[in-house]
């Protein structure tokens, strides 16, 4: 009988369950993203870019670079969990880590971060790619850009983790990303500065949560943004911990995982 | 020290939809038993293993697990315990080594500890040679000793298992009976539910009968089986007969030409229903038991109930 129960063991169990789940499977989760952003640069950075001139002091490529490696990030760190946890629920598997002593805390931070490594991964890798494209890239910031690259990982995990949650079905899984946060990514200064937007636009942009994660990491990696930075900052983290609250909530409650 | 491996107090459920599964069961397991919960589908056998395991909530009631309540020692009742459901719950593209190991270390066992106890588990069920293969490609069989291993491999001292047999061969059934059989003489608690009514007969000491969110009946296999009146007995003849032979106070029925099913009340001998066969000249070449003998008084049971 086990009754010494090791905390660090459990969820270093999970992490590496988590990690190897997306590894195991890196043709559909590593190389699309790279693939993807290569075909970006291409055209929008190598072949359109040079017609659009610069954005804000900075060739196009360059401009779009921050953009791009956030879009990957926040699709991947939210997809690996919303997909993940979505699974173990759909093929029962989440019965192994209830029955465990394995408290709830230990079994939202395992998720967290099998999709912070992805996220933190496929960033590397699109920055990796960008180099090719854009080989004299310097990074501004490297504490702010590390900084924000960890907690928008964390975010969007933890977004992806409610959303699997409440999924009942693979449909479930894939609304979100779909309808609301790729457009709202896409409107968030991946592309753009929003000061070439007109004065209306501009103000509904303000009302947009990504302009803030995508303008923050660029100002680490480039020293411009068209927001404040502690407030993205802070906001962040107040999201973070509002939405950790809550998964520990439904967790508890049982909410999607527990009849 | 606890008394009981398990104690369940007035156990209520009701589920979202409105459906009472349970009415407020009682229940208490010995230490060291071999106990089956038997029931009809949709009875409550699985609500009440749900909800010792935390894949349910209980609507009202106590739970303890060797004294453990799991309002209160949640973690230290979940780390006494072993849970075989009845579907399959693995990642089904994790290799059978990784399944286990990481079960281990959902149980804070780490690999390096694991590894021995997993490498004899596996061996003993047989799943060592296949420890490398993708688990969906495991037949049924395999996938089943699978899920025992992972119950099994914190070394848990209440094992329940819910219709672990099922959909398994009879040779494989019979290894897993005298596996568990061993697991229980070295001292694990065993609850078990199963169809096979064969099943709880020859393995269990103690029987709880559960229909329609009550326990019917919770006493040991030999009580229970001691109230049975009638025992059925199958000869197979020497010779063919046309029809069933008529003899007082022992109801007769011919299978078929070279089969006598005999109805034995309790209170009649045997021996003088071979003496009157024996007068009318049927050869008997051999005998067995009619169809189990816990499955007439379950049906009974169940019936009752219904009434």
């Amino acid at each position: 009988m086990k009754t010494n129960f090791n905390v660090t063991v459990s969820l270093w169990t999970l992490t590496v369950k988590e990690v190897r789940r997306f590894l195991r499977i890196w043709v559909q989760t590593l190389v699309p993203p790279a693939v993807t952003m290569s075909l970006y640069f291409v055209i929008f950075g190598s072949l359109i870019g040079p017609r659009i001139g610069s954005m804000d002091g900075f060739d196009y490529i360059q401009y779009m670079i921050p953009g791009l490696i956030m879009l990957s990030v926040i699709t991947n760190s939210y997809n690996n969990v919303v997909s993940s946890f979505y699974s173990v629920k759909f093929q029962k598997s989440i019965e192994e880590l209830l029955i465990s002593p394995m408290p709830n805390w230990t079994i939202l931070l395992g998720f967290v971060l099998g999709g912070v490594c992805r996220g933190v991964l496929i960033g590397i890798i699109v920055f990796g790619v960008s180099l090719l494209f854009y080989p004299d890239f310097t990074v501004a910031n490297p504490l702010l850009t590390v900084t924000v690259l960890f907690l928008t990982s964390i975010l969007f995990s933890l977004m992806g983790f409610i959303n699997a949650v409440f999924a009942d079905s693979f449909d479930d899984i894939s609304i979100i990303p779909t309808f609301i946060l790729t457009p709202l990514i896409y409107l968030g200064g991946v592309f753009y500065s929003i000061n070439i937007l007109p004065d209306v636009w501009r103000s509904v942009s303000m009302a947009n949560p990504m302009l803030y994660v995508v303008n923050t990491f660029r100002e680490g990696m480039l020293g411009v943004s068209d927001v404040s930075i502690s407030f993205s900052l802070g906001m962040i983290i107040t999201f973070i911990l509002v939405l950790s609250v809550s998964c520990l909530y439904l967790l508890k409650k049982g909410t999607g995982i527990r009849q | 020290m606890a008394e009981y491996a398990l104690e369940i107090n007035n156990l209520q459920k009701v589920y979202d939809n409105n459906v009472v599964a349970l009415k407020g069961i009682n229940l208490k397991v010995q230490k060291g038993d071999f106990y089956a919960l038997l029931g009809p589908n949709g009875a409550g056998k699985s609500s009440t293993i749900g909800i010792i395991g935390s894949l349910v909530t209980k609507s009202a009631g106590k739970v303890s697990v060797f004294g453990n309540d799991i309002d209160t020692d949640l973690n230290k009742a979940k780390s006494m315990l072993g849970v075989v459901s009845q579907e399959i719950n693995f990642s089904q593209f994790e290799k059978v080594l990784d399944i286990v190991v990481t079960q281990a270390g959902f149980y804070g066992i780490p690999k390096s500890i694991a590894m021995p106890k997993v490498e004899n588990i596996l061996k003993r069920l047989s799943l060592w040679d296949k420890r490398n293969d993708q688990a969906r490609t495991l037949s049924g069989g395999y996938k089943r000793r699978l899920m025992i291993a992972k119950a099994l491999i914190h070394e848990p001292q209440l094992l329940i298992l819910d219709e672990p047999t099922a959909g398994v061969d009879i040779e494989l059934r019979r290894e897993m009976w005298s596996f568990l059989k061993e697991i229980n003489k070295n001292g694990t608690t065993i609850i078990l539910t199963t169809h096979y009514l064969e099943e709880a007969e020859q393995l269990c000491r103690n029987i709880g009968i559960i229909d329609k969110g009550t326990i019917v009946a919770n006493t040991s296999m030999k009580d229970l089986l001691g109230t049975l009146n009638v025992q059925g007995f199958v000869f197979d003849l020497d010779q063919p007969l046309e029809e069933a032979p008529v003899i007082e106070g022992f109801p007769l029925k011919l299978e078929d030409p070279l089969t006598l099913v005999a109805a034995v009340n309790k209170d009649r001998s045997i021996n003088a229903l071979f003496s009157e066969l024996t007068k009318l000249n049927i050869k008997i070449k051999s005998m067995r038991n009619e169809a189990n003998r816990l499955e007439e008084l379950f049906i009974e049971m169940v019936n009752a109930n219904e009434n």
